[in-house]
């Protein structure tokens, strides 16, 4: 049987796994972006998890609204991933330190 | 029995697939690992019948919004070999943060009794629609956020374009209007000039001053 | 007399003259001319004068009561009733007779020694002002007007002495003077508010009559030591004496306040404000008797002063410093006697030094005028030939000042001679020897500045010498005027003064100290009886006088006999000569120490408190701190994404670290 817990366990692994890659990565900024993927996936697997185990579908309405986000969020993250290439000529996280104190 | 087979599987699969998403080098294999952890999702979401939302995953999420990393990957130039240094000497520090946070949310997680297992909760029956019953919720309740849900769509795909849009300077079109509207005086230009005398001792030729003499038509 | 009914206003019209015409010539002055405000102010003063004397009469020949009134009240606050009122008895208007008539006789002088000075109205404004406070001083009821006209005459003294403003001597003597005073005032009013908070009154009767009852009443000032109330209240109202009269330690201000010109040296410096100390003692004897550790002080102090700046008047060669230094022995003469309990005879020579000291500072100023303002003694010699009238008059006012047998000086230093002698306080013995040596003393300066002066080898410039004449008539009438007073004021106001009853109910001494009724004893009849009687006291028991002689002759054999002497002595005795010169190191102790330290003490202030502290610190010091601290800060803004990932992580992992230990 799989318990609650199981799940709310898995969707804490996921998270904490992307975490660490959004600060492991250094090279990659696309990494970066499939980790904040990778985080909102952990959270919808949470309401969902309690959408099963407590029966009410609010759960699973808001994953519906946070997958919409999300994907809007993306396709403008993506954007302005491409703009910053266009001008910078790169997406090694090193490089882009021009907003430095 | 076999529900808790199949979602260690997956989960396996996920928490897997998550992992070697962060640390192969290739961003395209990044980005292929993440298609297989939310195929692994879609699964898992099935087994908690989440179908309706399972499906919409695969569909809108990798079908979608993967496709376009994957656009974005391959159009990107990137210099691979520069992409790895640096991995290996934070790992410590940043694996510790992350396994503790792991382990701090396990703890909770773990502390309190839910009691929520599998035979409390209420199965549907074989004829449940899903989909129905998050369509009944979705457009009496929650109207006004999908409505709202619609107009951030919107905002995205604007933004994304302003944000892209290098203008029309690649593009060459041309302009019939302004072709039509051209005057003489546009196109050419006549300057009155004197005379150079050339170098020979040549006889001064009238007809040649009053040629250049003269006016535009 | 009709004129008697009204003493009131002739009390008021005293006081206030002086106070208009000083109005009129100050605000006025060029309006009225030189001659207006002249003779506004000798007008003014000489109405003062006149009722004054008018006022004596009335008091002591015409069995006129003591007028004891306010006058008005200038505020109320509380418990405290500031009045201004005026007690006219003896002492008070003995006081005013001595006051109105040197400044009535100096505003005369001064229309001839400052006549060709550009401030001459403003001069003669400052003179009247004068008179009106110290009129307001001698007159008062209470304590209050007596520090207002105390401050008054300090605030005029110091306007005076800085005359010629534009002399830097002047403004550093006047500074001086006002500064060593204002410490002075500063004990007197610590004693006036003693007096108010444990007598509650400043009026003069009500605390009088209050004294004997507090007396054995004691204060905590310090920790636990219990102090005499009475003690503290008198030693602390002597020290305002000691600013005001110009005793050791605070005598420093009046040899530089020569600085002044010569009217004002006699008239502030010698015969009025100096004696206001004295003349504050002996209106406080009721409070004064009760405290025999303030008698002890003040015996000490007097002495003290009295034998130690005899000395420096030895080495002096400015006319006006010798009679400054001079000055400042004989209030201490006078101090010796407030402290042997002797107040009448203290002032017997109040009143007859004003004369003889003011006729000195007179004679002195002639001569100065002749000399074309040379004040060098080593300059001068032989000028009896040219100026006779003004040589016969210093030659009176020396012998008064030297105890000549017969002149009004010789009367009062010898009952202050033998009054300290009676006294069985502790410091009399010590008072005794000073006053005796400074007989011997005051006689040899005294005749050092005579022969000096008048007699020896004239050491003038040539120049100088071919100018030499005496001073016009009103230079030298007021001389003559000064001189008679110095010759017979003594014999007849001995007896009366001294043992009758001149100061009865005014002055109040205490039995035990009572020198001068024991002195009395021996002495009885009419005036001129006990004048006689001391006369032939004095030549019975010839100490005094052999020394007066000694010391007249002494200066004859080292300033007309043998004047190569005195250098030969100033040079062995180098060490004690150069201690005189130095003034014992008073000054230089007084720069160093406390003007020195008080400018170290500012420079401190500035360079460490304000510079490095307050600039430095905290202004600049907060600003460089910010910036300081910005930088560290800055690195954490490294610019890259998974630092600010990192940061907002660890932070995070905080928060559930928190809330994870609160649920286990």
């Amino acid at each position: 049987m799989i318990t609650l817990s199981n799940v709310l366990v898995l969707a804490a692994l996921l998270f904490c796994i992307s975490v660490a890659g959004i600060f492991l990565n250094r090279k990659n900024i696309l990494i970066i972006l499939m980790c904040i993927e990778l985080m909102l996936l952990s959270v919808n697997m949470n309401f969902i998890a309690f959408s099963y185990f407590l029966g009410d579908i609010n759960g699973q309405i808001f994953v519906f609204f946070i997958l919409t986000v999300a994907a809007a969020e993306s396709a403008i993250g993506l954007a302005i991933l491409v703009v910053l290439f266009r001008n910078r000529n790169t997406i090694n996280v090193d490089d882009l330190k021009s907003m430095e104190g | 029995m076999i529900e808790q087979t199949v979602f260690y599987i997956f989960s396996a699969l996920l928490l897997l697939s998550a992992g070697l998403m962060i640390t192969v080098r290739n961003p395209v294999f990044a980005a292929l690992f993440l298609i297989l952890s939310f195929f692994s999702t879609s699964a898992i979401w099935l087994l908690l019948e989440a179908e309706f939302l399972a499906i919409i995953l695969v569909v809108v999420y990798v079908g979608a919004v993967m496709v376009l990393f994957m656009f974005v990957v391959m159009m990107l130039d990137i210099n691979l070999s520069a992409l790895r240094e640096g991995f290996a000497r934070y790992l410590p520090i940043g694996g510790m943060v992350a396994i503790s946070m792991a382990l701090s949310m396990v703890l909770v997680i773990n502390a309190g009794e839910f009691g929520l297992a599998s035979d409390t909760v209420q199965r549907h029956s074989a004829d449940y629609s899903n989909t129905k019953e998050l369509g009944a919720t979705l457009y009496t309740h929650y109207l006004y956020p999908f409505e709202i849900a619609g107009a951030i769509l919107l905002v995205a795909i604007i933004a994304a374009i302003t944000l892209t849009m290098r203008g029309a300077r690649s593009s060459k079109a041309q302009k019939p209007g302004e072709q039509v509207a051209v005057k003489s005086t546009d196109r050419l230009r006549i300057v009155k000039m004197k005379v150079e005398k050339t170098g020979s001792d040549r006889e001064q030729d009238p007809v040649t001053e009053s040629d250049q003499e003269q006016e535009s038509i | 007399m009709n004129l008697f009914d009204n003493m009131e206003n002739i009390y008021l019209a005293i006081v206030l003259a002086p106070l208009l015409g000083s109005v009129i010539a100050g605000l006025f002055g060029k309006l009225i001319g030189r001659s207006g405000a002249h003779w506004v102010t000798i007008i003014a003063v000489g109405i003062s004068s006149i009722l004054s004397l008018l006022a004596y009469y009335h008091l002591f020949y015409n069995g006129g009561e003591i007028y004891n009134a306010s006058v008005y009240t200038w505020l109320n606050s509380g418990n405290l009733h500031f009045e201004i009122g005026f007690l006219i008895d003896q002492l008070s208007v003995t006081m005013m007779v001595v006051v109105t008539f040197v400044s009535w006789i100096i505003h005369i002088y001064t229309i001839g020694y400052m006549v060709d000075d550009p401030g001459y109205q403003r001069f003669f404004s400052y003179i009247s002002l004068f008179t009106f406070g110290m009129l307001m001083l001698v007159m008062s009821n209470n304590f209050l007007q007596l520090f207002f006209g105390w401050e008054a005459v300090g605030l005029v003294s110091y306007l005076l002495i800085g005359f010629w403003y534009k002399r830097e001597s002047a403004i550093f003597a006047n500074l001086k003077a006002f500064l060593v005073n204002r410490i002075g005032d500063f004990g007197f009013l610590l004693g006036i508010a003693a007096v108010f908070m444990h007598f509650h009154s400043m009026d003069y009767v009500e605390v009088f009559k209050q004294a004997p009852a507090m007396a054995s009443v004691t204060v905590n000032i310090w920790g636990d030591e219990s102090w005499s109330l009475m003690s503290v209240i008198c030693i602390c109202l002597f020290i305002g004496a000691m600013g005001k009269s110009a005793q050791v330690p605070l005598h420093v201000w009046l040899p530089d306040s020569m600085e002044g010109p010569t009217p004002i040296s006699a008239l502030i410096h010698a015969a009025t404000m100096v004696t206001a100390g004295i003349f504050m003692v002996s209106r406080m004897s009721p409070l004064f008797e009760l405290s025999e550790t303030a008698l002890n002080f003040i015996l000490i102090i007097g002495a003290t002063t009295a034998f130690f700046m005899g000395l420096l008047c030895l080495v002096q060669n400015d006319i006006k410093r010798v009679i400054a230094y001079s000055t400042l022995s004989q209030l201490g003469y006078m101090t010796v006697a407030l402290g042997a309990s002797a107040y009448a005879a203290a002032m017997f020579h109040l009143v007859t030094h004003a004369f003889f000291k003011a006729l000195l500072f007179l004679a002195a100023g002639a001569v100065i005028i002749a000399m074309h303002h040379e004040q060098d003694m080593r300059k001068m010699g032989g000028l009896y030939r040219y100026m006779p009238i003004t040589w016969i008059t210093c030659l009176v006012g020396s012998i008064a000042l030297i105890g000549f047998p017969g002149t009004s000086g010789f009367y009062s230093k010898d009952a202050i001679i033998e009054a300290v002698h009676l006294s069985t306080l502790p410091a009399a013995g010590y008072a005794y020897v000073a006053v005796l040596s400074g007989v011997f003393i005051t006689a040899l300066y005294s005749f050092r500045l005579f022969f000096m002066t008048f007699h020896g080898r004239e050491k003038m410039d040539k120049h100088i010498w071919e100018h030499l004449h005496e001073c016009p008539p009103v230079v030298t009438v007021p001389l003559l005027i000064l001189a008679i007073p110095s010759l017979i004021l003594g014999t007849w106001f001995a007896g009366p003064m001294l043992f009758g009853d001149h100061f009865a109910g005014a002055i109040l001494v205490a039995e035990d100290h009572a020198v001068l009724l024991e002195l009395g004893r021996h002495y009885h009849g009419q005036w001129y009886e006990i004048a006689w009687q001391f006369f032939v006291h004095a030549i019975s028991h010839p100490t005094v006088i052999l020394l007066a002689f000694s010391g007249v002759f002494t200066a004859w054999l080292l300033y007309i006999k043998f004047p190569t002497v005195p250098e030969k002595i100033a040079n062995n005795l180098s060490m004690i000569y150069r201690l005189l010169v130095n003034k014992y190191g008073f000054d230089d102790f007084n720069q160093k120490v406390f003007a020195g330290g008080a400018r170290g003490i500012g420079r401190l202030f500035w360079q460490m408190g304000d510079v490095k502290l307050i600039d430095g610190l905290m202004v600049n010091g907060s600003a460089l701190s910010v910036r300081w601290f910005s930088g560290k800060i800055r690195i954490i803004q490294s610019g890259y994404l998974y630092h600010y990932a990192f940061a907002m992580i660890a932070g995070l992992l905080l928060f559930l670290a928190v809330f994870v230990h609160k649920l286990i």
